[in-house]
């Protein structure tokens, strides 16, 4: 029973292993796809059991709770696994249908699953410098895959990432340390019990050192700057991956601990990530107007919304919680599906330059429908699952009296609608300024493209089942008594 | 780096780096040592022996390509992590056993695959370093 | 002795905040590794010098003094191997881009790969059209 927890690790792992065993192109196609298949599986019956019995624990070696490393699964980090199981199924799909021979050969299936390993690990460990080895796992995993194929956008874009992500790693190390050198403790749980009783200046200023570790990981206000320098570089195989999950690691993180361990101070800490929220909305937004390639313009509308997660944080009732939950969850389907199709755009029309761009509402109907659906949920329009989200957000924000980020929130949801308007009007409703010479698209690009989007559709119709469970996030988030109870109750 | 002194020692030098390594893997149970470590040395060996006779030689001594090793290295770590599913208990849970008298256990396969993953990742990096470097830049891929 | 870790670990920070401030990547990475290592002076001042357990007690209660605590040590281990291969893979990253894009100067990368950046669909100018 207690295997099922460790399950989304394993299935990741051993399929990357197999990957770097085997070496055979043919072998490594399936294995992809195969393990892809079985991390969603997993991450079902994780979330059905979570969802049953409460909050599940192992502790790794057998080692007792507070001394031992824990996994821990509650209702976010089940949710958090199982959407990144469907991101993976999608990417694989794509990846298999694309066909990039030379980066397949070099590694991708095997890299690609390493760095589910990684993820997967961070959403579910229960222990503060565990979570640092995690984050340390899917970055070199990403370093490898974000050079993978060594053209040059990439290498300049993948100088940048690592240069970033080191000074993260770093601040996110000397954090853990002063902590632990402040309570003597590293499992999450227990160091929720012992968090209060520090001096708060000292307090404060390690939750602060945490944001900022954190924030680099999630590109928020102001540390936003790296993701679209180095995100549009690579293929969409390897960037639609890295949008849908690896922010939301840092989301993840900073939904943890400031919920769990820094709960004391929230007139200072909360009233900082709301700003940090407003000020990371606004800004990627208006960025996002100011671009005309379509990847780079994505990326910004990435780092935007990274700020609707933070703002249900900030608010911290139940319904901010709820509508910062299920924003993840959305987002990350959304966002994934974005990726693809601007990589299948480039495809069709041999650019990504949106002025250059032109006429496919003619050629492709069906890929404008399949454009505007996911686009139509990123700006929050009914009936698709990000109106759902910001309806959520919206409302918690009223109730908590904290209309400037609402009002923020809001006029973010129209610039994102201008902006993906923008997108359709140049990509899909104009001719193309003079003839584009698109290369040879092998059929089946469209189908994961399609599952994403009629996914977001679904999630919109039938919004209650994944708001049920995002709402018993949020009640489990607020009541750290839940989850520490679970990892420190389990062997005594 | 074609010296006749470094090309004679350096046969010597690579089985006697090896053997330290392998001793310091088997060592590092309970005393300093351990498959890092290990691992680190054995590197060096090989790097010393393609530095004095040329990446070719390296190579042909290798079982595996590098990044091969790494794939059965961690295979090897996560078989010995896996053990403990038999036994019912959670994940990692150390098992020991006696084998032909000597006392072995899943810490020490974990490590021997720990020992595997960091010298094929590292010679994998080295290799590929000292591959590009003999290139003019232009051949580089 | 924590005062003089404090001073220590000060001014290995300063040194490699400077070093990664320069914009030539070796010194980016040299300053990594010593910003690195002074983060693991300071878990291990915090672990050893600021904890108020005793890292191993015996059943009966009593503690073994000579002991030290081995948990900041066996985070300290993890820290460094983990630098470790980060420093491998960035010497192997900032290689091959010193071979692709000519040069080992953070500043003069290119932002993006075009001459002129993509007009935005905002702007009024249209160079296609104009």
């Amino acid at each position: 029973m207690s295997w099922l927890i460790v399950l989304p690790l394993l299935i990741p792992l051993t399929t990357g292993i197999l990957c770097l065993v085997l070496g055979s192109r043919s072998a490594q196609r399936v294995l992809g796809l195969v393990g892809a298949l079985g991390l969603l599986a997993a991450a079902l019956a994780l979330l059905s059991q979570v969802n049953q019995r409460g909050i599940q624990a192992v502790q790794v070696g057998n080692w007792p709770a507070p001394f031992g490393i824990t996994f821990a699964a509650d209702h976010l980090s089940a949710l958090m696994v199982l959407v990144s199981g469907v991101v993976a199924v999608v990417v694989a799909l794509y990846a298999l249908a694309e066909g990039d021979t030379p980066r397949e050969q070099q590694g991708y299936y095997a890299l690609s699953h390493l760095l589910l390993f990684g993820v997967n690990g961070a959403f579910l460990t229960g222990d503060l410098f565990n979570l640092y080895v995690w984050f340390e796992v899917l970055l070199l995993s990403s370093f490898v895959l974000m050079i993978l194929g060594g053209s040059k956008a990439q290498l300049a874009g993948g100088v940048k990432y690592f240069a970033v992500s080191l000074l993260s790693s770093i601040l996110f190390l000397v954090a853990v340390g002063l902590l632990y050198g402040a309570t003597g403790a590293l499992n999450m749980a227990d160091l929720a019990t012992r968090v209060g009783s520090l001096a708060p200046g000292l307090r404060d200023g390690l939750a602060m050192l945490f944001l900022g570790a954190f924030g680099l990981k999630a590109a928020v206000f102001p540390f936003f700057f790296w993701l679209p320098a180095s995100y549009p570089a690579p293929p969409v195989i390897i960037s639609a991956l890295f949008a849908g999950l690896l922010t939301k690691v840092g989301v993840y993180a900073l939904l943890r601990v400031f919920t769990l361990l820094f709960t004391q101070d929230t007139a200072f800490t909360h009233t900082v990530i709301l700003w940090v929220a407003g000020l990371t909305l606004l800004l990627g937004v208006l960025l996002a107007l100011a671009q005309g390639e379509l990847r780079r313009l994505l990326s910004f509308q990435l780092v935007s919304h990274i700020g609707y997660m933070l703002m249900g944080l900030g608010i911290l009732t139940p319904l901010g919680l709820t509508g910062s939950v299920f924003y993840a969850l959305n987002h990350m389907i959304v966002i994934a599906a974005l990726f693809l199709l601007a990589g299948l755009l480039e495809r069709l029309q041999g650019t990504t330059v949106l002025v250059r761009m032109g006429g496919l509402y003619q050629s492709h109907p069906w890929l404008a429908v399949l454009f505007l659906l996911p686009a139509f949920s990123l700006a929050g329009l009914p009936p698709f699952s990000g109106f759902w989200a910001k309806f959520t957000l919206v409302a918690a924000g009223l109730q908590a009296g904290q209309y400037a980020i609402v009002a923020v929130a809001l006029l973010v949801g129209l610039l994102t609608l201008l902006s993906m308007g923008l997108v359709f009007a140049e990509a899909f409703w104009k001719n193309p300024p003079r003839p584009l010479a698109g290369t040879p698209t092998p059929p089946g690009l469209g189908v994961p493209v399609a599952l994403l989007a009629l996914l977001a559709l679904g999630l919109g119709l039938w919004a209650e089942p994944l708001l049920a469970l995002s709402q018993r996030a949020a009640q489990e988030l607020l009541e750290p008594s839940r989850y520490i109870e679970a990892v420190l109750g389990v062997s005594r | 780096m074609n010296t006749l002194i470094l090309k004679t020692t350096s046969r010597f030098l690579f089985t006697l780096l090896l053997l330290l390594s392998v001793f310091l893997l088997l060592r590092g149970h309970n005393e300093p040592g351990g498959g890092f470590i290990g691992a680190l040395v054995a590197v060096g060996a090989y790097a010393l022996f393609a530095l004095a006779h040329g990446l070719t030689a390296a190579r042909k001594l290798l079982p595996l390509p590098p990044l091969r090793l790494v794939g059965w290295g961690l295979l090897v770590a996560l078989l010995s992590a896996l053990v403990a599913f038999f036994l019912n208990k959670p994940l990692m849970t150390g098992v020991w056993f006696s084998l032909l008298g000597v006392k072995v256990g899943t810490p020490v396969i974990f490590d021997i695959g720990v020992y595997l993953t960091v010298f094929g990742a590292l010679l994998s990096a080295i290799f590929g370093l000292e591959e590009t470097a003999d290139r003019t830049p232009e051949e580089a891929p | 002795m924590e005062t003089w870790m404090a001073l220590l670990v000060g001014g290995l920070s300063a040194v490699g905040v400077y070093l990664m401030l320069r914009p030539h990547l070796i010194q980016f990475l040299i300053g990594f590794l010593v910003l690195g290592n002074a983060a693991n002076l300071l878990i291990f001042t915090s672990g050893r010098l600021g904890s108020a357990f005793p890292p191993l007690v015996q059943p009966d209660g009593t503690v073994l003094a000579p002991y030290a605590n081995p948990l900041p040590q066996a985070l300290i281990l993890t820290a460094i191997v983990i630098g470790f291969a980060l420093a491998a893979f960035g010497i192997v990253l900032f290689f091959r881009a010193e071979q692709v894009l000519k040069t080992l100067n953070a500043e003069a990368m290119p932002e993006r790969l075009e001459a002129a950046p993509a007009p935005s669909p905002v702007d009024e100018v249209r160079e296609e059209r104009a």
